[in-house]
């Protein structure tokens, strides 16, 4: 491990270097609290100072997960240093995971210390995905068990000193206790401090019942806040490393397209001691500072051999749908549903569209690398240090062991941003000049080159209805397309930098005969809320339709494309529910009424109902009798969903205005109910909600990646349409719905996956129009109303 | 290369740099500034938001040549961890943030506004921060924090 001693303005007092020698030198005291946030820095800039070896400091520690010193380690002043694997992208799951640990240690939250996410110190917890982070570390396993186990050790410990037995003694602000003699007691810091623990995590360490929580199940101010508000918090765009040079990446003009001339001659003279960088289908170039860098990037004169010209974006769905190289699969097939749609009383029958849309982070990508020799040190954004360790390794030619991956936040990312392409950007970078290097992606480069996009979905669904309404029958098909993915451990070729240079992407294997699924898995909720999910003799779905059959087609996608917040499950949800939607409105019934009657689940029944009651819902069938066909016309609308099959229930009102004689459609209030088990942080779930919420309405009103025959064409935020801070949004209303005795749950990624549904549904309510196609743009609203005839359900 | 000088948040800085060096990367790089980040480059996000001369400007297009002598404020320019603005204050106490990305655009662009405008309607307030971007969508608790601030400023 080489030296990275970028925090120059620490400085070590003899006192703490005094008492680093005294506590054996574990890494867990290279730490130290910067105020209530803890910086967690350089390993070798405390060898350094303490005159041993960076080597025989990272030895000992470890980061197996197994091991319970890998989680926790208790100073001699009491203080509790948590490492955690799961990082805080901006949800608050820093503080969140700082309660737990107060909690289940019995320790103030304040002397808590946290570190996240660095494959030098922290357990491998491979990915941060959004709506994993919660149940990951907050049910059974993992930091809540570490830290149930902490406890019980300490207690155990103190027995021993205090020659009781463990029933008898209590645990306060981390003093252990005698019941009933108050002078028998010991601090956490007396018992452990400085000392390992030495022990593996036990799966029977008992949690402390939510019934006796005292600090999770609070709204716990962020503890990043002040430091946020204030511009003192470091995210990855402001890490600044000593002798660090500027990097920016010059990116072919399509995918595809390969490097056939670099005129290095065309940059000569500039400023800056500019450097070009070639890496097969890799260019960038490197000067002193970052203006330089961005005026001899753009002076590059490079030509490029085009790739391939791209599916026209007119017919890009029945490309899609008719693209030969597919992969088909089936969730669900009773095998019956031709039968039983021919044989229903009616049918209703629809198709809907959703485009690529972008994560669009607010900052374009960033990452600092720092490669010599055989070692390499990147600070990145990534959502998941040690397997961009594996893959930096492979870009950069060197051993996984010699790299260390450290998370600074980036800008909000909602799933594969540009944060894993950029690592390899700057560690191919650095790696040629042999100093360190900052690269940051252009707003282009980000929109085209940076980002793996979500996926574009075509869907086709069609129910059959029996004599009294009721659905018997659902047929669910849908075509999507992907093209890498997360880069994971060996596939750096995933994401766009790795792509260049030459790491091949992950491609959909063909399968044209799907075989009869063995297990039910609705981690994409292709599965609707409606059916049995009947497999092995067993429902395993939320409703009670037993006739179904759940088709999806992968083919293969002309852009990259990775997990944006709620993948796959916010197209299946806005085609499932608005389609329930279009049933009930065929049958005249009210839509929270015809959910409840195909619903078989309770906690989601419980939220449909929560949400109809505060939203004071309107009992009745859409549309909405007696609205004008021109002016403003208001109407409501609902959705529900269990989140990934079993990772949230969650259930949305929308009410809208919609200008028919602009299109233009205006939400007004939006009502959400949500049960994901104990509440951990009321307001943090909140924010998660609002913002959830209000992207999830962004991304139905605007937003739309879009191409010409050769280029993506929305490259800026002039051309990729968002909401804005301005902007007049709706008002939020939330019912959070505890459930103390339950599994956590995800909270990410739960009412992004309705808003569209439900605003689609409230526009149905308004007009009598049906939209079934993501964005609503005021053109397309406008052209579907200029349609209008009569009731807009397709009946076949 | 030409020699600038610069009054940021209240302290004077001498710069030798390429006079169309947009004011950002002197914010963010010649003076390690974290508050100034780099979202579009464009003028359309505000996160590189800067005060000169008590007017918010987007710093990725305001060449340093432009504002030599200004008087230069960014979002830790307003107060500290300690003892916040009160527009700082009234984000901290609404927990309005979640990646903290935007809020050096977010918060000068509304304190600049504030200070020009201080009996702004709310209709005037949301024009002001119509061209502010947010893409965590924390825009009713920013929006909220800003009223307040406002309010309690008027």
């Amino acid at each position: 491990m080489k030296n990275n001693s970028r925090h120059q303005d620490m400085q070590l007092t003899e006192a703490a270097v005094t008492a680093l020698r005294e506590h054996g030198f574990s890494r867990r005291q290279f730490l130290k609290g910067s105020g209530a946030l803890v910086v967690a820095f350089s390993v070798a800039e405390f060898a350094d100072r303490l005159g041993i070896s960076p080597e025989k400091m990272l030895a000992q520690g470890g980061n197996t997960p197994q091991t319970l010193d890998s989680w926790i380690a208790i100073g001699a002043d009491g203080n509790v240093t948590v490492y955690t694997g799961r990082a805080d992208m901006g949800q608050g799951t820093f503080t969140v995971q700082a309660q737990l640990a107060a909690e289940e240690l019995s320790v103030p939250i304040n002397r808590i210390r946290m570190v996240e996410c660095d494959t030098a110190m922290t357990p491998d917890q491979g990915t941060s995905s959004g709506s994993q982070c919660h149940p990951v570390n907050f049910n059974h396993e993992n930091l809540a068990q570490a830290c149930a186990t902490a406890r019980e050790a300490l207690v155990s410990m103190a027995a021993t000193r205090l020659g009781a037995s463990a029933g008898d003694l209590n645990v306060v602000d981390g003093v252990i206790t005698h019941k009933t003699d108050a002078a028998k007691k010991v601090s956490y810091g007396e018992l452990l401090g400085g000392k390992r623990f030495e022990m593996t995590i036990k799966k029977d360490a008992k949690r402390k019942p939510v019934q006796n929580w005292t600090v999770l199940g609070r709204s716990v101010p962020r503890i990043d806040m002040p430091a946020l508000a204030t511009a003192r918090f470091e995210h990855v765009h402001n890490v600044r490393v000593p002798g660090m040079l500027h990097g920016r990446m010059v990116r072919p003009p399509s995918i595809g397209a390969t490097v056939a001339n670099v005129d290095e001659s065309s940059v000569a003279g500039m400023p800056g001691n500019v450097r070009v960088v070639v890496k097969k289908n890799l260019v960038g170039v490197v000067a002193d500072k970052p203006w330089q860098a961005l005026q001899a990037a753009e002076k590059l004169k490079v030509t490029w051999t085009p790739g391939p010209a791209l599916p026209r974006r007119a017919d890009f769905y029945n490309y899609l749908r008719n693209h030969p190289g597919r992969r088909d699969a089936y969730s669900v097939n009773s095998k019956d549903v031709d039968a039983k749609l021919q044989g229903a009383t009616q049918r209703v029958k629809a198709t809907y569209l959703h485009p690529y849309q972008m994560h669009g982070s607010l900052g374009s990508s960033c990452a600092v690398a720092d490669v010599s020799g055989s070692n390499a040190t990147v600070w990145s954004s990534t959502q998941a240090v040690y397997p961009l360790r594996g893959t930096t390794a492979m870009v950069l030619g060197l051993q996984p062991q010699n790299v260390r991956v450290i998370y600074v936040r980036g800008s909000g990312c909602y799933g594969l941003n540009g944060s894993d392409a950029v690592a390899y950007d700057a560690a191919i970078l650095s790696q040629a000049v042999g100093k360190p290097v900052r690269v940051q992606l252009t707003r282009k480069d980000e929109m085209v080159w940076g980002e793996n996009y979500g996926l574009p979905f075509v869907v086709d669904q069609q129910a059959g209805l029996d004599a009294n309404g009721n659905i018997v029958a659902w047929d669910y098909e849908t075509w999507s397309a992907t093209l890498g993915n997360r880069p994971g451990n060996n596939a750096p070729g995933n994401v766009a930098s790795g792509l260049l240079l030459g790491f091949a992407p992950q491609a959909v294997q063909p399968r044209a005969q799907a075989p009869d699924p063995q297990n039910f898995d609705n981690g994409n909720n292709a599965v609707p809320a409606y059916v049995t999910g009947r497999i092995g003799g067993k429902n395993n779905g939320t409703g009670v339709v037993a006739s179904e059959r759940v088709l999806t087609h992968t083919v293969p996608s002309p852009f990259l494309t990775g997990p944006l917040r709620s993948p796959a499950r916010l197209q299946n949800a806005f085609a499932q529910e608005c389609f329930m939607d279009e049933v009930a409105a065929q049958v005249k019934a009210d839509p929270v009424q015809y959910r409840l009657r195909h619903l078989s689940d309770p906690r989601l029944k419980d939220v449909v109902t929560d949400v109809a009651r505060k939203a004071n819902w309107d009992t009745r069938p859409s549309p909405k009798p007696g609205n004008a066909r021109t002016g403003i016309a208001s109407g409501r609308g609902m959705a529900c969903v269990l989140y990934e099959g079993d990772n949230g229930y969650v259930a949305l009102v929308a009410e809208v205005d919609v200008n028919q004689d602009t299109g233009a459609i205006r939400a007004k209030r939006i009502v959400v109910a949500q049960d994901v088990g104990p509440i951990s942080s009321p307001d943090g779930l909140r924010n998660q909600l609002e913002g959830g919420a209000l992207q999830g309405l962004s991304r139905a009103l605007g937003e739309e990646v879009t191409w010409d025959d050769q280029k993506i064409t929305s490259i800026d935020w002039a051309t990729y349409k968002t909401l804005y801070v301005g902007s007049n949004v709706p008002t939020i209303e939330s019912v959070l719905v505890d459930r103390p005795d339950s599994e956590a749950m995800g909270a990410g990624e739960t009412a992004i996956t309705i808003v569209a549904a439900a605003i689609g549904n409230a526009v149905f309510d308004a007009t009598g129009v049906r939209i079934r196609e993501v964005p609503f743009t005021p053109e397309r609203v406008k052209a579907a109303l200029a349609q209008r005839t009569g009731n807009q359900t397709a009946q076949v | 290369m030409s020699v600038f000088t610069l009054k940021v948040n209240g302290q004077s800085h001498t710069v030798d740099v390429d006079p169309t060096t947009p004011l950002l990367y002197v914010l963010s790089d010649d003076l390690a500034l974290k508050g100034p980040k780099f979202g579009c480059g464009l003028g359309q996000c505000g996160s590189c938001t800067a005060i000169v001369n008590g007017r918010a400007v987007r710093s990725c297009r305001t060449p340093v040549s432009t504002v030599n002598g200004a008087d230069i404020v960014t979002l830790e320019g307003l107060g500290t961890p300690e003892k916040p603005h009160p527009i700082q204050k009234a984000f901290i106490d609404a927990q309005a943030a979640q990646c903290g990305f935007c809020l050096n655009g977010v918060i000068l662009t509304a304190k600049a506004f504030l200070d020009q405008n201080p009996k702004a309607t709310d209709e005037q307030i949301h024009q002001a921060m119509s061209t502010v971007l947010c893409r965590c969508f924390t825009t009713t608790r920013m929006m909220a924090a800003i009223k307040k601030y406002a309010t309690e400023r008027a």
